[in-house]
């Protein structure tokens, strides 16, 4: 629903997502300038951007990398331009140096950087809270309660961000990022502020001391945020009971008040601004306070807080939350955690919900999707690797492939760690075949993360020679996030078209081994890959098939059958194979009579089944080539 | 004003990853928003595309803000794409009160496929389910979309029951007439159709 984003009607109301929200207040705050690398639960905020970008006459782009992406926001905010970026918990880690450098030597234009959390990873690999970088870069930092909040905090933290001449985190959540509600839109402006031309005296430089003036920019945050009507207050003056409650955990509180019918006698306090922390409205709301709940997402980051502001001002009062068990101290808030924990706080008697049952409900393992060229690169490797002598050891990086370390990808992984670090990891091992590890390694990247993070650990590898196959999983996407543009692809996030960057020649250019492979001829495959385990030193094998839920919405679907006479069934031979073992979700299985079945709602057509059926009893139309 | 009879009124929309949970909760939230109601909708997202159990909370209300996510027992409607799905949010938001609505074709998950795991008797999740919830109806959503052209629009079909509910706020017109803003050619046709099998299946149940 993108037109809510840019449509000039203040005062209407839309139904938006969190992250389209953010769009729109980008939009009302007049941005210049937008950069960011995908990553959920934010990837779409820089979709949307890039497609409205041209006819809205600003700057966005997928930038390779998010140090990329904030440090090309540094350099428009020197020109005076308003520039957002925005990128997941894992990104902000990324960006660390930039980001303190950034906040020392201060800026021109106006920067908010939009860092989306993940609690519970629902999408991630963990649930990092990115509001502990705030005060570790003495920067101000926001969080919205509603979605609306979302909008309407774009162009105040702009406004912020320049009045104190510094970058602005506001913080989100999934359930922010991926919820919907009533937003009302506000006015678009006239025009933007004009650049402003850098003079020949003009500095923006990261140097030591501007430390105290750095620190003096957050104590001015701070006489804002003390009287800010961003923080609200609800319910009775004069309790003895206090929540504090930040994000997400605002909306869940009031509701449970409610339900619980104790709204009248207990106060709840939502902070938005949460770093500095408004000490004197904190000593305000807490003056007779005999009892805290701090209810939050994910660390305990404002009960820690609040807890040292408390300790400093020698308050009596109990204070309850994530540390003291009242709130469990990992996975996101929701309605049921934040209604037991209020339980808890006020001596409530909970009735128990009854709920148990005999029947047995089977998970559902996340798998690659249906025709996914990863499912036969993942299968092949295994394969590969059996026919060595010695265990081979398979390192993963992020991507869809990271779940390889399940069923899907025959639990191929072995070690996992953060965006680009399989190459490093694999190059850690490779040396130590020198020293008497004899055993095969192998590693890989997505074609997105080989641009994001891979290059210079290619590069390092290379260098020193390590023993080791770099397999470059080609897909053609960014497909995790939602198949964002990247240097490979060709295309911008503006749409625009560039010259594609080729990944074997840039691996070429450092003097790699390349070979190019395509992983649906499975059995040639297989033995590409075990002729190069038995090389030595750096070998990259660049595995190219697009990834089948982008081809499907281009390619036309191949229908394909089993002919149940010849499928062995469960008897005897196969074992199941297709099913079983290959695993993909167009492969289904007739449980009453015992034979394979192609689920047609699923099958996208890709024919690899067909070529690995033992009984070869799965047709495809047109020719069994995959 | 206009009044629910439950207010806040929660619908759980479940399902597998690739079965259009998402656009079902945000066509629907968009049109109850252009009449005036108060909306949250909470996505679960990750597993959007890849096989995984998804759903969607959708939230109405005639005046309050909503946090986005429905507490344990507290959905009004249950419309499920996939009866084990159906079957697991029945259990965590369903009671007695509930009404469900449901596509009874079933998709294995990977662990079941691989022989490790068991998916239960179809009619065994029926059975609890009504025993569970209020009021249960069976609405082949897959099969209606495979009638009306293509399997992709069972999303389109199970909205059409649901505008049969009496509890439900929108009409069928209102969601015929919202798609015929969002859609069109082929793809509307298809919706169409999809959505007006949905809509007389109910009438038969």
């Amino acid at each position: 629903m993108e037109w809510t984003t840019t449509v000039d009607a203040p005062g209407k109301t839309c139904l938006m997502q969190g992250n389209e929200a953010v769009v729109r207040g980008a939009m009302e705050a007049g941005i210049h300038f937008a950069a960011s690398y995908p990553g959920s639960p934010s990837s779409q905020i820089l979709g949307m951007l890039g497609r409205i970008a041209p006819e809205q006459d600003f700057y966005a782009e997928w930038s390779t990398n998010e140090v990329v992406a904030l440090e090309s926001c540094m350099g428009a905010s020197f020109a005076g331009a308003r520039a957002l970026c925005i990128m997941k918990q894992n990104g902000l880690l990324c960006v660390g140096d930039a980001l303190c450098s950034c906040a020392l030597s201060g800026l021109r234009g106006g920067l908010v950087l939009i860092a989306s959390d993940d609690p519970c990873s629902h999408s991630s690999t963990n649930e990092f809270d990115s509001r502990n970088m705030a005060p570790y870069a003495s920067i101000p930092m926001l969080e919205p309660t509603t979605i609306q909040e979302a909008k309407d905090m774009i162009p105040f933290a702009f406004d912020l961000s320049e009045k104190l001449g510094q970058v602005v985190l506001v913080r989100l959540t999934t359930r922010v990022c991926h919820g919907r509600g009533n937003v009302t839109l506000g006015e678009l402006p006239a025009a933007r502020k004009p650049l402003r031309e850098i003079g020949e005296w003009d500095r923006m430089v990261c140097i030591n001391w501007l430390h105290e003036p750095m620190l003096e920019k957050l104590d001015a945050a701070q006489a804002f945020f003390n009287c800010s009507p961003w923080n609200h207050y609800e319910g009775p003056e004069g309790a003895e009971s206090l929540i504090i409650a930040g994000g997400t955990g605002r909306l869940y509180c009031r509701e449970a008040l409610e339900a619980l019918g104790v709204q009248a006698q207990v106060g709840l306090l939502s902070l938005v601004t949460l770093w500095p922390l408004p000490e004197e409205l904190l000593l305000r709301r807490l003056a007779g306070i005999k009892r805290l709940l701090v209810v939050e997402e994910v660390d305990p980051f404002l009960e820690r807080n609040i807890a040292a502001v408390v300790g400093c001002n020698q308050l009596q009062l109990e204070i309850h939350g994530r540390l003291d068990g009242t709130l469990p101290r990992v996975s996101e808030l929701d309605p049921d955690m934040v209604r037991q924990a209020l339980g808890s706080f006020l001596n409530l008697d909970l009735p128990e919900r009854a709920g148990s049952s005999e029947l047995d409900l089977p998970d559902r393992e996340l798998t690659f999707c249906a025709g996914c060229p990863h499912r036969a690169t993942f299968f092949l490797l295994k394969k590969a690797l059996r026919m060595e002598k010695k265990q081979g050891v398979v390192v993963g990086d992020i991507g869809c492939y990271f779940m390889a370390g399940q069923r899907a990808g025959q639990f191929a992984f072995q070690a996992g760690s953060c965006m680009g670090s399989g190459i490093n990891l694999a190059e850690g091992l490779g040396q130590l075949t020198a020293y008497g590890l004899d055993q095969p390694v192998v590693t890989m990247a997505g074609d997105s993360t080989f641009f994001h993070s891979s290059l210079p650990g290619l590069v390092n590898a290379k260098y020193h020679n390590a023993n080791m196959l770099f397999l470059v999983l080609d897909n053609s996407a960014t497909a995790m996030t939602g198949f964002q543009p990247h240097p490979g692809t060709g295309l911008t996030a503006m749409g625009r078209e560039a010259e594609p960057m080729s990944i074997e020649k840039i691996a070429q250019a450092i003097g790699c081994d390349v070979t190019v492979a395509d992983p649906f001829e499975v059995e040639k495959t297989t033995e590409l890959v075990h002729q190069l385990l038995a090389k030595p030193g750096l070998k990259v094998l660049i595995l190219r098939q697009p990834c089948a839920t982008l081809a499907s919405k281009t390619r036309e679907k191949r229908k394909v059958w089993v002919d149940a006479d010849a499928c062995r069934g469960e008897g005897c031979g196969c074992d199941r194979f297709c099913s079983r073992v290959w695993g993909c979700p167009g492969n289904s299985w007739d449980f009453k009579n015992g034979h394979a079945v192609i689920d047609p709602v699923s099958c996208v057509g890709c024919g690899v089944c067909a070529q690995l059926c033992p009984a070869g009893a799965i047709h495809v139309e047109g020719g069994e080539e995959g | 004003m206009k009044t629910l009879k439950h207010d806040p009124l929660n619908l759980v929309i479940c399902g597998i990853g690739g079965q259009g949970n998402v656009l079902a909760s945000e066509l629907l939230g968009s049109i109850l928003v252009e009449q005036g109601w108060h909306v949250a909708v909470g996505e679960t997202y990750g597993a959007s595309q890849r096989g995984g159990s998804v759903m969607s909370h959708v939230r109405i209300s005639a005046d309050k803000e909503l946090g986005v996510l429905i507490g344990a027992g507290q959905a009004r409607i249950i419309l499920g794409f996939e009866p084990l799905e159906t079957l697991r949010m029945a259990r965590r938001y369903g009671s007695a009160e509930t009404e469900v609505i449901y596509d009874p074709r079933e998709v294995y998950p990977l662990g079941v496929l691989q022989g490790e795991q068991t998916y239960p008797d179809e009619e065994a999740i029926h059975r609890e389910l009504t025993e569970r919830c209020g009021r249960v109806y069976r609405v082949r959503a897959a099969e209606l979309s495979m009638e009306a052209g293509d399997s992709k629009a069972a999303n389109i079909a199970l909205m059409g029951a649901l505008t049969a509910l009496e509890s439900f706020p929108l009409s069928a017109e209102d969601v015929a007439q919202a798609l015929r803003g969002r859609f069109s050619g082929k793809v509307l046709a298809l919706n169409e159709k999809a959505f007006d099998l949905g809509c007389r299946a109910m009438a038969e149940t």
